[in-house]
């Protein structure tokens, strides 16, 4: 078993590092990509992958659970609510108007009302996976096109439910022996009456609301204070499972309930780092969902009644197509935009397989409708890429207004201040304290969970992580932002961080702290001009108040400070120079010392500061002497 | 071709109106050095060497200010202080300023009548200039009447814009050497030689 589950991996994988890579290269977009990929393994070419590859298809819409997630977390409540004419308008109209026409076809082509029905109300559903994945691969998220195919996504998602309970009702001509097999296997609370299982989805709902404010966010903070990454990876696993196990026991789709929850902690301090450890894990699954379709396509099928199942395939893009496009121009968005909404969203989605199996076990659609509806969905998605590129490529740039990249509004979450402060501890705070106080707007980066959790209660726009990852960076604003304040709290973090910016933010003009002589000097191999060793000023004013103490001026202290300062400083480069030749180092070192001594002590007889001269001069005093002013 | 120097002090720049119009594309000239004083020594702590190997370079030096409390800000009498050492640009070894030309560029809130002996302000500008006219002779350097700029407070944008190119016209004629200073000393401010046709700016 275990060789079997490696020997699958080997195969998928493969698959998908030869292929992917080619067809992002050619413009093709990895989706394609991964479907192509999923073809070439499949039964039908290589052979590599049989009937197991519907069980890998079940396992990877997990990664379809992850994405939404992932899209729930970018979305701050208050943004969700602003959503709501397109989401219950656009995708209301979407979901009604498809299903009423395509039951309508079907019923013209002689299939009984209810199977009519079915078959509307599962093709009206379009892919949440392919057209999210692509919508964020061409960064068209912020476009009205990718607002709008979101509302209807996130309709179609709610959609689901009512749609599962619609479906029983409709196999009113078969004998139904098998129903309560069914729902229990799908849910726990399908046996009780129909009012407890209403108070039990809206108590699942409530939970994770509850949850997400109350629970959630404490653990998450315990977690991270144990300051192990892989933990905090297993906890961000851990809340995407619970909640998917949670929703499938009340009978909820699992994406709707993580979607909630990532809605629910788009506020929250950890978001970004949760992002960071959700995504690769939603990359790799979905990849495997898109070569599980690619695999599953039925091309026995196809050949043996080719004009049926392309027929059907682009009747149901057109119909799609045609009501979204139309619904997008009455809801006011581009002919442009409209177009690549109305293309995008133009395939049958992957609940369509789950709603297609339940109709054949509920014995509403005939095994035959059941297998050529599933090439259809699965063809259908297949072609969406293309489609898309044809769009984009010969359709949209001769219509419309080509506003492509036009955002909506700006979003909440973007942050745009001038300065990042890396590290919010004792250095790092002062800095971006200060900075507050003269109307310098800073995003903080900052690892530690407590203070994260503090700066948030005082109001400060704080993001939980670790600053040498360039995600975070990048989430954080790093490609706009004029300059970062790097204070993190050991040397090493810090040339991560230098190391880091310098390869992927060359905007960024680098201020960092320093720890001492040698971290300096590393500073400096890296190019760094500003650097802040963290004792040196503090050292020093000590030291400008002891002297004050022992009877000096303030105000002669203070000068001579500030110029040991400077000779410091000047020496600091001079060694920094040489120092790699260790001979030389010993002696400049010395000789260093030396002169500083000397400095000083020459300094300190003097009764004024050596370059103070001009201030009552022992010369002139001497010349003085030597001359007879003429007094008229 | 003479060299110009411009060493300027504005402690609060960001609330000035007419200094800040004033220095606007003075670096950008030729021949110009346009020397931020607060900006360059935020600490007071002047750099002596530095600053007199600047003088060694240029033949006139203006010192450019506001004229706050009959007088100049604090970092101008800090540099004078520390960078007229004795023995170098005065004393008897002191001849390194020699020949050189120096004069203020100032802006005053009260309107010129105000300064005249007896007036509100009982001095006039030039009086109350004395100890910088003394310093620049003790230096051996030729102390040229002032700049002035009178009643800032009511001036109005385009009467200082004019005043800011009638400025930039006057050290254009220094660079260019287009000033007679044999004539000048008839002169109370330097301004009255500045050619009045451009004021129509």
């Amino acid at each position: 078993m275990q060789g079997t589950f490696l020997f699958q991996a080997l195969i998928y994988l493969t698959a998908a590092v030869i292929v992917v890579p080619i067809a992002k290269k050619l413009g093709l977009g990895s989706v394609l990509g991964y479907l192509i990929a999923g073809i070439i393994i499949g039964p039908f070419i290589l052979g590599f992958v049989g009937e197991e590859g519907e069980d890998i298809m079940h396992f990877a819409e997990f990664g379809v659970v992850m994405m939404l997630f992932l899209v729930g977390l970018e979305l701050e409540p208050e943004l969700l609510w602003r959503m709501r004419k397109p989401i219950l308008g656009l995708g209301g109209l979407q979901v009604l108007l498809t299903s009423a026409i395509v039951a309508g076809i079907s019923f013209l082509f002689d299939m009984q009302w209810n199977e009519a029905i079915a078959i509307g109300m599962i093709l009206s559903m379009s892919s949440t996976a392919i057209v999210l994945q692509t919508l964020q691969e061409k960064g068209l998220m912020k476009t009205s096109a990718g607002q709008n195919s979101f509302a209807v996504l996130l309709f179609q998602d709610i959609a689901v439910i009512p749609i599962l309970a619609i479906m029983p009702l409709l196999a009113v001509h078969q004998v139904i022996v098998v129903d309560g097999d069914t729902h229990s296997e799908t849910s726990l609370i399908g046996g009780l009456p129909s009012w407890l299982q209403t108070i039990a989805v809206l108590g699942a709902v409530a939970l994770i609301i509850i949850a997400g404010r109350f629970i959630v966010r404490p653990v998450l903070r315990f977690v991270a204070s144990t300051r192990l990454r892989e933990l905090f990876t297993a906890s961000a696993l851990l809340l995407v499972i619970a909640i998917t196990v949670l929703m499938t026991l009340v009978g909820l789709s699992p994406a709707l309930g993580t979607f909630l929850a990532g809605v629910v902690l788009a506020n929250s301090e950890y978001k970004h780092e949760l992002e960071s450890d959700i995504e690769p894990f939603k990359g790799l699954l979905l990849g495997l969902f898109f070569i599980a379709v690619g695999a599953s396509i039925d091309f026995r099928l196809i050949g043996e009644n080719p004009t049926l199942v392309i027929g059907l395939v682009l009747l149901i893009v057109i119909i799609k197509a045609l009501v979204l496009f139309v619904l997008g121009r009455l809801f006011k968005v581009g002919t442009d935009q409209s177009l690549i909404f109305a293309v995008g969203l133009s395939q049958v989605g992957e609940f369509a397989f789950v709603l297609l199996s339940f109709t054949s076990q509920e014995n509403i659609l005939s095994i035959p409708t059941v297998s050529l509806l599933l090439a259809v969905v699965a063809i259908s998605m297949a072609i969406t890429p293309l489609l898309n590129i044809i769009n984009e490529k010969f359709i949209v740039p001769n219509v419309g207004t080509k506003s492509l990249q036009q955002e909506i509004e700006a979003d909440a979450i973007d942050e745009k201040n001038p300065v990042i402060v890396a590290g919010f501890g004792r250095y790092g705070s002062t800095v971006g304290r200060f900075l507050k106080a003269n109307g310098v707007e800073i995003t903080v980066l900052d690892i530690d969970s407590d203070r994260v959790e503090l700066l948030r209660k005082l109001g400060r726009k704080v993001y939980f992580g670790d600053a040498t990852r360039y995600d975070l960076l990048k989430s954080a604003g790093a490609e706009e932002a004029k300059l970062i304040v790097i204070a993190l709290d050991t040397p090493e973090k810090c040339i991560d961080l230098i190391k880091t910016v310098k390869k992927h933010f060359p905007n960024l003009q680098i201020m960092t702290r320093a720890y001492d002589r040698a971290d300096s000097f590393k500073i400096m191999d890296e190019g760094i001009l500003y650097f802040y060793r963290e004792t040196l000023d503090s050292a020093l004013r000590m030291g400008v108040d002891a002297i004050t103490m022992l009877g000096h001026r303030a105000y002669r202290a203070e000068r001579a400070a500030r110029l040991f300062k400077k000779h410091d400083e000047l020496n600091l480069k001079k060694l920094a120079a040489v120092r790699h030749d260790r001979q030389e180092l010993l002696s400049t070192a010395r000789q260093s010392i030396a002169e500083l001594e000397q400095f000083m002590l020459a300094d300190l007889q003097q009764s004024t500061l050596s370059n103070d001269e001009g201030w009552d001069v022992e010369s002139l005093r001497e010349e003085f002497k030597t001359i007879t002013l003429k007094q008229e | 071709m003479a060299q110009v120097l411009i060493l300027f002090a504005h402690p609060m720049l960001e609330k000035s109106r007419t200094q800040k119009t004033l220095i606007k594309g003075l670096d950008a000239m030729k021949q110009v050095l346009f020397h931020d004083l607060y900006n360059i020594y935020p600490d007071f702590d002047i750099d002596v060497q530095a600053e007199q190997q600047l003088l060694l370079n240029y033949d006139i030096i203006i010192l450019q200010h506001p004229f706050y409390w009959y007088s100049a800000p604090p970092i101008i009498k800090q540099w004078i202080d520390l960078v007229l050492e004795h023995g170098w640009a005065y004393g008897k070894e002191g001849k390194q300023l020699k020949g050189k030309k120096i004069f203020n560029a100032i802006s005053t809130g009260g309107p010129d009548f105000t300064y005249v002996e007896g007036g509100f302000n009982k001095y006039t500008i030039n009086q109350f200039l004395a100890p910088f006219e003394q310093t620049a002779k003790l230096c051996n350097m030729d102390y040229l009447p002032p700049y002035v700029i009178h009643s800032t407070h009511r001036n109005d944008e385009a009467t200082i814009k004019n005043q800011a190119f009638e400025y930039k016209r006057l050290i254009s004629m220094l660079t260019n050497n287009e000033v007679n200073f044999e004539t000048l000393v008839n002169n109370k401010y330097i301004n009255e030689i500045i050619p009045s046709q451009i004021s129509n700016f």
